[in-house]
């Protein structure tokens, strides 16, 4: 079984974005997966944001799910970061480091 | 913090619905009410405060107060909504479950606190008082006077019915006691006196006769729930024709004292004091916000 | 046949009725009924390459352009053009027979799934978008020749008189189908619902049906046309709403015999509805509405607000039932609506229309065909017709949807020229082409926020960002022809 602590936040509403970030013992550096409408027009600055974010709060490894429905940059921003602080405060299992 | 802006309507948008805050203005309310409170769920409190915040920080809001109403200091949320919201200085905080000056105080001390670790001018930052108990009604006059801070008066009708155990009712008698008292401190103070909600939304009829009747108690305005109750409310605090000439003649008779330098206003053969001039000023600010002065700017 | 000559004049031998023209005389209980589409192909003598057409009145309840398709693709007929007035998404089975060869190139509408694929490049040639009235010129002016129409029919006689306001599938105003049954070499009526000698009212005539085929069903009735649209309670459309009737309010237009077109999109609908509130306060009789017909346009009728309704398709069941009994509502085609070839169209006559847009750009050029990730979605109906035939064109859209902003400093896809684009309205302002300063003065000074549009743009960006162009890559996937047959844009593949 690994030791996963999971985050989420935000919804699938027009609008807003749902965020899931997992943490766990064996990921190493970030893996970011992007569902959204908005892809073509502002894929990369998604991507960049997710990323300051996790850089923001010391996370340096992780998986990154994020389904978008249109959401403004400060939504995503805001949904990312609920979803790791909700992923930091779950009790870490022996196994997690850092 | 424009102590005297007008207020007539101050709209809630739930903290956790990003659509619609970054709307929030649109719907053309003098004052929003980004909500962490009791628009948003216990499970959702720390994702919303996170929304609430970007939102203050990046949506380009222009024409509306903004507002927040946070989780009063006594909760297990507050202090962390105090911390996250006040760095960015919104125009006012709205501060729930106020019974007493010493939470204004409280608020107070903790704000300062804040504006002062990051820069921000003491005092920047508004409070809003909302009364909901029957301790909190009492203590009204202590609140409305507590901090410098203090810009205007509100009451909760729900939880404050609940509390005194009186029944909600469509005619609102029940309030009459609440809005006496909130009015009264207000004056006292100096401050704005603001309604609570009306909650049946398509009942827009009873909106505008709830919304007259509360002008002309004395209120400056009046909380609304949906966008389509705020042009009813801006429609019942627009002054009658009547009232906006009986005003015009005061404020004329008033210049025109104050240019002899004489002490006493008369008209019509009527004394007039400061209060009259006051309420004559009032009502002018009310009807250019309606759009009904035409010629005057 | 004997010819001799009588004078100047060649003259022929009467040799028996029905002999040189056949009728259908003494054969009259069968008429023109023929027993299946595949007969009725037969009998239009439909060859490989050949162009079919039809009408878009059933929408996304169709069921007989992807019949018809399935009957010629059994025929083994291929590399045929199809000239729909419209595609819907339940026409996406049709892109097996794009991939099978069976259907070589499309020239009319494309919504939904068959314009993504267009966009993908399927097909080998471009997808020629026309708008409603542009199409009629088309085949006025033989550049989009039909040989064999294929006309969806709620309601028909064994003779071909058709009708859109009875049976299971009714759907009220044939009028996309008018210049199809009379332009096409061939029309062929299909029906579920064949009733006795003579269909009256008809809408289109027997004289210009070749066949009629009955059919177990032509349409899913409930996808055909909608219960009663209802005004959007969206707030935002709602505010969006309540500027455009401002604006019809103060543009000088707002006056006795007033005439306008709001299609049936959320915010059109709801700024009917608002001028409507507005008309009754001003006590404003207007005379006619054109365009797509509403229940609510039918209920400002019955109001005495406006004379008449011109109905050249109709959205709901009101609006289906009013057309069948409402004198004041008549049915009209594409060319009466919208053809600027013909000898005077509608739209010309329009004091207002409001228009919806995909994107506007500073120059007011509107787009409404591609998204904006550059993907072919929508067709131009009669954007660009009542935009350049109204005296005053409103075009409404949010400042942006999602992150995407509506204002940008060039669309994407140019679908109606600026030149013919009066106002934008958005939820936080109003601009107003410079082109029409008239109508700027008079809305100045009336509580309406008025912008330049430059500003909207920068303004919808503070939210958004500023979006990366969407890639295309060479090939040209799409031609929007301009009204008068002249191309306005192209559109290119995505990659």
């Amino acid at each position: 079984m690994q030791d996963q602590r999971i985050g989420v936040a935000g919804s699938l509403e027009s609008c807003d974005v749902l965020v899931m970030v997992i943490l766990s013992a064996e990921s190493r550096g970030m893996t970011l997966e992007i569902d959204s409408p908005s892809l073509a027009s502002f894929g990369e600055e998604m991507k960049n944001t997710v990323m300051e974010i996790m850089e923001t709060l010391g996370i340096p490894h992780a998986v990154i799910k994020v389904q978008d429905r249109g959401a403004l940059d400060c939504t995503l921003r805001a949904r990312t970061e609920a979803a790791a602080k909700r992923a930091l405060a779950v009790p870490a299992g022996e196994k997690v480091s850092e | 913090m424009n102590r005297r802006r007008l207020r007539r309507t101050s709209l809630y948008i739930p903290g956790t619905n990003p659509g619609m805050l970054a709307n929030a203005e649109v719907y053309g309310a003098d004052s929003v009410i980004l909500d962490l409170e009791d628009g948003v769920p216990v499970s959702e409190k720390d994702a919303a405060r996170i929304l609430v915040r970007n939102a203050l920080q990046h949506i380009p809001y222009r024409r509306a107060e903004v507002t927040v109403r946070v989780n009063a200091l006594s909760t297990p949320f507050g202090r962390d909504d105090f911390r996250e919201i006040i760095p960015l200085a919104p125009d006012a905080v709205r501060l729930p479950k106020c019974e007493s000056a010493d939470d204004v105080r409280e608020a107070d001390a903790m704000m300062t606190e804040i504006e002062l670790e990051n820069g921000i001018e003491p005092g920047t930052v508004g409070i809003i008082a909302i009364t909901e108990s029957a301790r909190g009604g009492r203590n009204l006059s202590e609140i409305a006077a507590e901090s410098p801070r203090l810009i205007a008066l509100n009451y909760g009708a729900e939880d404050y019915t609940a509390d005194i155990g009186a029944v909600r009712t469509k005619e609102g008698r029940e309030l009459d006691d609440i809005r006496a008292k909130v009015i009264v401190a207000a004056r006292i103070a100096g401050v704005q006196a603001l309604d609570s909600v009306f909650g049946d939304v398509n009942d827009l009829d009873g909106l505008y006769a709830e919304a007259l009747r509360v002008r002309l108690l004395g209120f400056d305005g009046k909380s609304v729930i949906h966008p389509r109750q705020i042009p009813v409310v801006h429609r019942a605090f627009t002054p009658s024709d009547q009232e906006v000439g009986f005003a015009r003649r005061v404020m004329a008779a008033f210049r025109e004292a104050s240019s002899r330098g004489a002490g006493v206003i008369a008209l019509d053969g009527r004394m007039i004091d400061a209060p009259v001039v006051a309420r004559a000023e009032k009502i002018l600010a009310l009807a250019e916000a309606a759009g009904c002065l035409p010629g005057e700017r | 046949m004997m010819s001799r000559s009588a004078g100047n004049r060649k003259t022929f031998s009467f040799t028996g009725e029905g002999k040189d023209i056949p009728s259908i005389g003494k054969k009259r209980e069968k008429g023109k009924i023929v027993a299946s589409l595949e007969e009725a192909f037969r009998l239009a003598e439909v060859r490989d390459g050949m162009t079919i057409s039809f009408h878009h009145h059933l929408r996304d309840g169709d069921l007989v352009v992807n019949m018809a398709l399935d009957v010629l693709a059994g025929m083994g007929i291929r590399d045929l053009v199809l000239a729909p007035s419209a595609l819907f998404p339940v026409h996406e089975s049709l892109l097996r027979h794009v991939r099978s060869g069976v259907i070589r190139s499309i020239e009319g509408s494309v919504n939904g799934p068959v314009g993504r694929a267009a966009s993908e490049g399927l097909f080998s040639s471009p997808v020629i978008l026309r708008s409603h009235g542009g199409r009629v010129r088309a085949m006025q002016a033989g550049e989009l020749r039909v040989d064999v129409a294929v006309l969806a029919a709620p309601a028909a006689d064994a003779m071909g008189n058709l009708s859109g306001i009875s049976g299971p599938s009714a759907c009220g105003s044939l009028g996309y189908a008018f210049s199809d049954a009379q332009y096409a070499d061939r029309v062929i009526a299909v029906t579920d619902n064949l009733v006795h000698y003579p269909a009256v009212p008809f809408s289109i005539p027997q004289t210009l049906v070749d066949w009629v085929v009955p059919v177990e069903s032509i349409g899913v009735p409930e996808k055909i046309v909608s219960g009663t649209l209802r005004v959007t309670r969206d707030p935002l459309r709602l505010i969006i709403a309540e500027q455009v009737a401002k604006v019809v309010e103060e543009s000088g237009l707002f006056t006795g015999g007033f005439s306008m077109q709001a299609g049936a999109g959320g915010i059109s609908l709801a700024a009917s509805a608002c001028i409507r509130e507005r008309m009754k306060a001003a006590g404003i009789r207007g005379s006619f509405i054109s365009g797509g017909i509403t229940g609510q346009s039918v209920e400002m009728l019955e109001e005495g607000l406006f004379e008449s309704l011109l109905d050249v398709q109709s959205f709901d069941l009101e609006a289906v039932a009013s057309l069948a009994s409402n004198r004041g509502h008549a049915e009209m085609s594409a060319s009466f609506y919208a053809n600027t070839a013909s000898k005077g169209c509608v739209v010309d006559m329009l004091d207002v229309a409001v228009l919806g847009a995909t994107q506007v750009d500073t120059d007011f050029n509107v787009n409404v065909n591609t998204e904006s990730d550059g993907v072919l979605l929508h067709g131009i109906g009669g954007h660009m017709d009542t935009a350049a035939g109204a005296a005053v064109t409103v075009v409404v859209t949010p400042l942006f949807r999602g992150r995407m902003p509506m204002i940008v400093d060039r669309v994407l896809t140019v679908t109606t020229p600026g030149e013919t684009v009066d106002v934008v309205v958005t939820e936080r302002g109003v601009a107003v082409n410079p082109r029409r300063k008239d109508l700027l003065e008079n809305l100045r000074g009336k509580g309406i926020p008025l912008m330049e549009i430059g500003d909207l743009k920068k303004m919808a960006e503070e939210f958004t960002g500023i979006p990366k162009t969407p890639s295309f890559g060479e090939k040209i996937i799409g031609i929007v022809e301009y009204r008068d047959g002249t191309v306005i844009d192209t559109i290119r593949q995505r990659i």
